[in-house]
């Protein structure tokens, strides 16, 4: 009797997730959850946020637990990937950081040597400026400083990352040349804007919405291919939605967006991804998840299989370009 | 008068039964893993965030802040007891309070240490209380040319403070340096210093050199002397714990002047790192028993637990008002803030004022619950010392091992331990100060950062340094205590000749 209903069970759940192979595979230890920036970082609430729904929904039956090794970018965290490389219960949280990272520094790890498994949101970044500068649109804060290379300072997070790569881009696109000052993060570099020690930053929506609604500091456009969503007032008179785009404001850069991915070590079997894939897909389903998409200003967007591929290929040749372009390539 | 209206309102928050307990817990956690070198207030935060998912952010972060305070009182005992600071900021209350412990005075070591690091905890609060608004504007005037000067100013309060050569303590300042330059560089994106290593990635933990340089350096000196900790085995008594109580008021100057260092490099934010070096460094200069410091003077244990708690409480504000975390810790509980659907920025005291000043609030309360509780155990670890070295010898190697791989979960760090013990024994054997070498492991790689930020904003011009009147004040001050030891010995040597030729 017992055995006919668990069969029949196993039977509704085979039938009502339309025959996933994800009934193959299950964790059958604890899931080790490997963040590649330290406690507090972008990446670091995104697998907390994760960690949080899951255990919430118990959309897994193992427990979790998460280790941080930001160290060297998140280089630490990816090395430690795939030196456990057939090890189907380490999943590892990063950004495109996962398959930039070896092209700028000498690493012991290739990014064919982790296996993608999804890419979850993507994180927008926005062109600010002090708010109480006479600059009110992306065009006429460019033409200030063409009128003057080489004097605004734009700060941002590190070296020879993404918000490096897009002032690269902004300088190739309009012509105007600034003094890049790399700060240790997003947070740092958005107070430094605040108290007018820098002319303009790169930030995620997450990292100055703080200094923004206390009238700080302003956006200028946002570099996506449409306006952001949410509709609400951040402050008197401006909302997320209220930005334009910075093709609308006269910068010719289409798309600069970060997307939040999820890896396994390599050599890991099929099912084993399919399984993540799935519990992933389910946390993006989730209202939690809505609302820290909501919270963070980041654009929803499920990735996993060919499409996260397919992505992954186009996003490395795209930043390619510009470290080539740059010389950062490390040798 | 505001802001008390708020803090009454504050205390209406944080003083439940369930919030009082929640401080005990905490408070008893935070010892707990504070005892274990390595473990330390970052992880043990870490390790309870998940739990806090389901509470309400008030009571998340009281329990979260006491464990914090519970943690930074637990460093200071094992910095006394065994010479080995569970915490980067207290490494300048091993310089003096290790050596009272060696002379039997334990006892009077922790109670000073606790007292005056609640004393401090409690000025820093009290500022947070009176000048929030005002502390969180001027938190955002300082760029890169002002850490820096702030950096410059801890390190130019050290200069000259121990007794050992200067040029040793060069030698030692210039390892620690190179200590702090390896892992991935934040100007260039560059790896400096690995040699290929892939544990060397995230250069090397603070905290793994000091539990070799101090923990197993002191261990393989002792063992060296014969095996036995000398004149330990004086009695605990509790009476002991009232007497100190009782000069505690002595030590006023040392307790008002280590606040102001504390609650200044708190609010920069230098950090509690630097405020406790600094204040150990001014406390030895201006004292007028500068000879009893290094050897067991209890003024050099009041005054860097005062600024490290002054420092520590009054750091809070900047993670706050500007979302910037001054420590790990802080940057743990930063995390934590988010997950519970609250923004840390300029908006949070307006958004959400019940949150604030609950936990500015519970501040007070967390210190004073902290100070009671650990005044309460102190027999309990004085009298850890009573037990015979062949017995706790072995068991502090063993804490040190477990401290030195839960700070990454790495075995390569136990090796790297190991090899700094060596390190500090060869350092004490030959007269080398390890103070210096930790100092520029801890601020080397910031001040670096901060210089060379500066650089690329000034194009290349040193006189970024005294491009505001902020920035040069600092700077001057940096070079007045620097050079003016040497200064003032030079002067001294000319002018001698002089009045002997005129008395002559």
């Amino acid at each position: 009797m017992l055995k006919k209903t668990s069969w029949l069970l196993a039977t509704t759940i085979a039938v009502t997730f339309g025959g996933v192979a994800q009934a193959d595979w299950k964790p059958a230890k604890p899931v080790e959850f490997i963040v590649t920036s330290s406690p507090g970082g972008g990446t670091d609430n995104f697998a907390r946020v994760v960690q949080s729904i899951i255990a919430k929904h118990k959309l897994m039956e193992q427990p979790i637990v998460v280790t941080n090794k930001g160290g060297g970018s998140g280089a630490e965290g990816f090395i430690y990937t795939k030196v456990a490389a057939g090890d189907s219960h380490k999943l590892t949280f990063g950004t495109n950081n996962a398959y930039l990272l070896p092209y700028v520094a000498k690493l012991a790890y290739k990014p064919d040597e982790l296996t993608p498994v999804a890419a979850m949101a993507l994180d927008e970044f926005l062109l600010w400026v002090k708010a109480d500068t006479p600059y009110k649109d992306a065009k006429s804060y460019i033409e200030a400083v063409k009128a003057k290379p080489d004097t605004f300072k734009m700060g941002g997070s590190q070296s020879k990352d993404t918000d490096q790569t897009l002032t690269s881009l902004i300088q190739d696109a309009t012509g105007a040349k600034f003094i890049y000052v790399p700060f240790q993060g997003g947070g740092a570099a958005g107070v430094q804007l605040a108290g007018g020690h820098i002319d303009s930053n790169t930030n995620n929506p997450n990292e100055n919405a703080g200094q923004w609604k206390a009238g700080a500091i302003t956006p200028l456009c946002v570099f996506s291919p449409t306006r952001l969503q949410g509709g609400v007032k951040v402050t008197a008179t401006m909302g997320w939605s209220d930005i334009p785009t910075c093709k609308e404001a006269g910068i010719p850069i289409d798309q600069f967006q970060m997307p939040r991915t999820v890896w396994l070590p390599g050599g890991v079997p099929a099912d084993a991804v399919a399984f993540y894939a799935n519990v992933l897909k389910k946390v993006s389903e989730t209202p939690e998840w809505k609302e820290y998409i909501e919270r963070t200003s980041q654009t929803d967007r499920f990735l996993a299989g060919q499409d996260l591929k397919t992505f992954i290929a186009s996003d490395d040749a795209k930043n390619r370009k510009v470290f080539e372009q740059e010389g950062w390539i490390a040798r | 008068m505001e802001n008390f209206a708020s803090l009454l309102h504050g205390f209406g928050v944080a003083l439940t039964t369930y919030h009082v307990m929640l401080m005990m817990i905490g408070v008893l956690l935070g010892i707990l893993v504070g005892v274990l070198p390595g473990l330390g207030a970052p992880n043990g935060v870490s390790l309870l965030l998940p739990l806090t998912f389901t509470m309400d952010p008030v009571a998340a972060i009281i329990l979260l802040t006491s464990m914090y305070w519970g943690a930074l009182f637990g460093g200071s005992t094992t910095s006394i007891l065994f010479n080995i600071p569970g915490e980067p900021s207290s490494v300048a209350t091993t310089f003096d309070g290790y050596p009272m412990a060696r002379q039997g005075q334990a006892t009077q070591a922790l109670t000073l240490a606790f007292l005056s690091a609640g004393f401090g905890a409690l000025v820093g609060v009290i500022l947070i209380t009176v000048l929030s608004t005002w502390v969180a504007k001027f938190a955002l005037r300082f760029s890169s040319p002002e850490y820096f000067a702030v950096y410059f100013l801890a390190f130019a309060s050290f200069i000259g403070l121990g007794a050992a050569s200067p040029f040793k303590t060069i030698v030692s300042m210039g390892l620690g340096f190179a200590f702090a330059a390896v892992g991935m560089d934040t100007v260039s994106g560059g790896l400096r210093l690995t040699y290929g290593f892939n544990e060397l990635l995230s250069g090397i933990s603070f905290l793994i050199a000091v539990i070799g340089l101090f923990g197993i350096g002191e261990l393989m000196l002792t063992m060296e002397e014969g095996l036995r900790f000398d004149g330990i085995r004086a009695r605990v008594k509790i009476r002991d714990v009232f007497k100190t109580v009782a000069t505690l008021p002595r030590y006023w100057v040392t307790l008002l002047r280590s606040s102001a260092v504390g609650c200044w490099m708190g609010i920069t934010p230098g950090g509690p790192t630097a405020a406790s070096f600094m204040s150990y460094g001014l406390a030895k200069r201006l004292s007028r028993r500068k000879e009893g410091f290094g050897r067991g003077e209890p003024e050099g244990v009041v005054a860097p637990e005062t600024a490290d708690h002054a420092a520590g409480s009054s750091a809070i504000l900047p993670m706050l008002a500007l979302g910037v975390p001054g420590s790990a810790t802080a940057a743990v509980m930063m995390g934590g803030l988010m997950i519970w659907g609250l923004n840390p920025g300029p908006m949070l005291f307006v958004e959400r004022p019940d949150f604030v000043w609950g936990l500015i609030a519970s501040m007070y309360l967390g210190n004073i619950v902290a100070v009671l509780m650990v005044l309460a155990t102190i027999p309990l670890f004085a009298s850890i010392l009573r037990i015979p070295f062949a017995i706790i010898g072995p068991v502090i190697v063993v804490v040190c091992f477990i401290g030195a791989y839960t700070v990454a979960g790495r075995p390569f760090d136990l090796w790297l331990a190991l090899a700094f013990g060596g390190v500090g024994y060869l350092f004490k054997k030959l007269d080398y100060p390890i103070a210096p070498l930790v100092l520029a492991m801890v601020l080397g790689d910031k001040a670096e950062d901060a210089f060379r930020q500066s650089m690329i904003m000034s194009r290349g011009s040193l006189s970024i340094f005294w491009s505001n009147g902020l920035v040069a004040t600092l700077m001057l001050i940096g070079l007045a205590l620097a050079f003016g030891p040497l200064l003032s010995s030079t002067l001294g040597r000319l002018l001698k000749p002089k009045t002997s030729s005129a008395v002559a």
